[in-house]
């Protein structure tokens, strides 16, 4: 009788539990909280946090892509950490320490491989997706004495291609990924000093690195290779003096709206507007600080910016038609990131030094929901799993 | 020997001077100081660097460099009671993972 109890409340258990698990991931995202090498997994349905996974290493510049299945998240920690997340059932599935200090990721057009960018050793190493078994190890060395250079920018491209900068040796790299066994590299070398960061469009077309070393960005069509990479901007800010640069801006989300591109610029209190038919400045607008994040709603009718130190506690929302600041909003200090729900309606902004996360209406812009985080940094919605780039 | 340096600072100056090292220089020196797009900035490693040259550094930047010039941001004495934090491993409970 005790016995027939217990099964019975086993199966009780079982039942509830199952009935649980059972739901959709489309509406799932992840809060890296960089202090505690965590992360929350968040739902944007109802705006809360529905758990946590801790032990992912150092976080400080992390950030996450998904599995084509918008189950697992890939999360790149600043320590060379690759950590895998079931983000339905809240569990570390798998963490690699894959390399010394690393910079972020890609995962592949088929979904099967992941590639790391790493600072030391520099290169990128990719990794099988399903098991992180190291699939290639490709070491960014340049010049005569083969020294290795830190790589940024890694994004993925059709063709089951990887796409990324060398920031030490002004290279851009094209890896082509479509017999693993043997991958292919396109190298385009002396594309300006530094790049600092890249982007691919949405299209997965065009591949634009920022320079850190001098004005301008490095565009490389990919539809076009042999035509290598080509100069954009390069009047920009032309002997002007920069002011110092307290935060790397970042390319991460392309900001587009028709045939204008927005970008934010070093060292001015300017984001670019790039008409992406010419690729010639379009104009530039006048901001309250240094720019970081220059992101597109995604209907590319609001294009949200964030600012560096000591800005870094305000938002401005400039309409692309008008090309005109529209809205300043002061969250707190330390906004450090933005994430954009799937179609828009809402954006996710982490505000680090106040530990918390916010949600405001893109129409109201008044703040819809509010929840503690510690030390939040980058936002990554599951939306990312079907988008070319991200 | 002079008092050290930052003593004269208030707790709430330094609790926000903590913050500005770990989460601000972290960001490309790493959270923890083992370096990222920055160079490593852990004490054995700035053995041989003196408080007063790496107080320079924080102030005036590094040109040629992605190192940035803070003096908009931090007076001297704040510089150098960063600097003797780096000196001296102490990034406070934060930094420790």
């Amino acid at each position: 009788m005790k016995r027939l109890a217990i099964c019975l409340l086993l199966v009780l258990f079982a039942g509830s539990g199952s009935a649980a698990a059972l739901r959709g991931s489309g509406d799932l995202g992840l809060v890296i909280e960089r202090a505690d090498s965590s992360i929350q997994i968040v739902e944007t349905s109802g705006n809360t946090s529905i758990g946590r996974v801790d032990q992912l290493g150092d976080l400080s510049h992390a950030s996450a892509v998904y599995s084509r299945d918008a189950r697992y998240a890939y999360i790149f920690g600043r320590d060379g950490g690759l950590s895998k997340v079931d983000i339905l059932s809240g569990e570390l599935v798998q963490r690699k320490l894959q390399a010394g200090n690393s910079i972020g990721g890609a995962i592949s057009q088929d979904g099967r491989l992941v590639a790391v960018s790493n600072y030391k050793p520099g290169g990128v190493k990719v990794f099988d997706a399903a098991t992180l078994e190291l699939v290639a190890d490709i070491p960014a060395t340049f010049g005569a004495s083969q020294q290795r250079s830190k790589v940024i920018g890694l994004v993925d491209a059709p063709g089951h291609k990887f796409v990324f900068a060398l920031w030490d040796a002004d290279e851009i790299w094209v890896l082509d990924m479509s017999d693993p066994a043997n991958p292919g590299i396109t190298k385009f070398t002396g594309i300006g000093r530094n790049p600092y960061d890249a982007l691919i469009t949405p299209d997965g077309r065009y591949y634009i690195a920022g320079l850190f070393g001098e004005d301008g960005m490095a565009l490389l069509d990919l539809w076009n290779m042999q035509a290598g990479v080509q100069r954009i901007l390069p009047q920009y800010g032309k002997g002007e003096q920069k002011l110092p640069v307290y935060k790397m801006p970042h390319l991460e989300g392309w900001a587009v709206a028709g045939d204008l591109a927005f970008v934010p610029a070093v060292g001015r209190h300017e984001v670019l507007v790039i008409n992406m038919r010419s690729w010639q400045e379009a104009g530039r607008i006048e901001v309250h600080g240094q720019p970081i994040f220059v992101m597109a709603r995604p209907d590319g009718r609001q294009v949200w910016v964030n600012f560096a130190l000591p800005d870094n506690d305000t938002i401005q929302v400039i309409d692309t038609q008008s090309l005109a600041v529209i809205k300043q909003l002061n969250p707190g200090k330390g906004v450090l990131h933005m994430e954009f729900e799937p179609r828009g309606e809402e954006v996710w902004l982490s505000v680090r030094d106040e530990n918390r996360v916010e949600v405001y209406d893109t129409a109201s812009f008044e703040r819809v929901s509010s929840m503690p985080a510690n030390k939040p940094s980058g936002i990554f919605f599951s939306a990312r799993a079907h988008r070319i780039g991200l | 020997m002079p008092l050290v340096a930052g003593e004269a600072l208030p707790g709430e100056r330094q609790q926000e001077l903590r913050n500005l090292l770990i989460q601000d220089c972290g960001s490309c020196h790493g959270l923890t100081m083992r370096g990222g797009l920055g160079p490593a900035l852990l004490p054995e490693i700035l053995q041989g660097k003196s408080r007063d040259y790496l107080t320079t550094v924080i102030l005036e930047g590094r040109p040629g460099t992605a190192m940035p010039g803070w003096r908009p941001l931090l007076s001297e004495d704040e510089a150098r009671w960063m600097a003797d934090r780096l000196l001296q491993g102490d990034l406070g409970q934060e930094g420790r993972q």
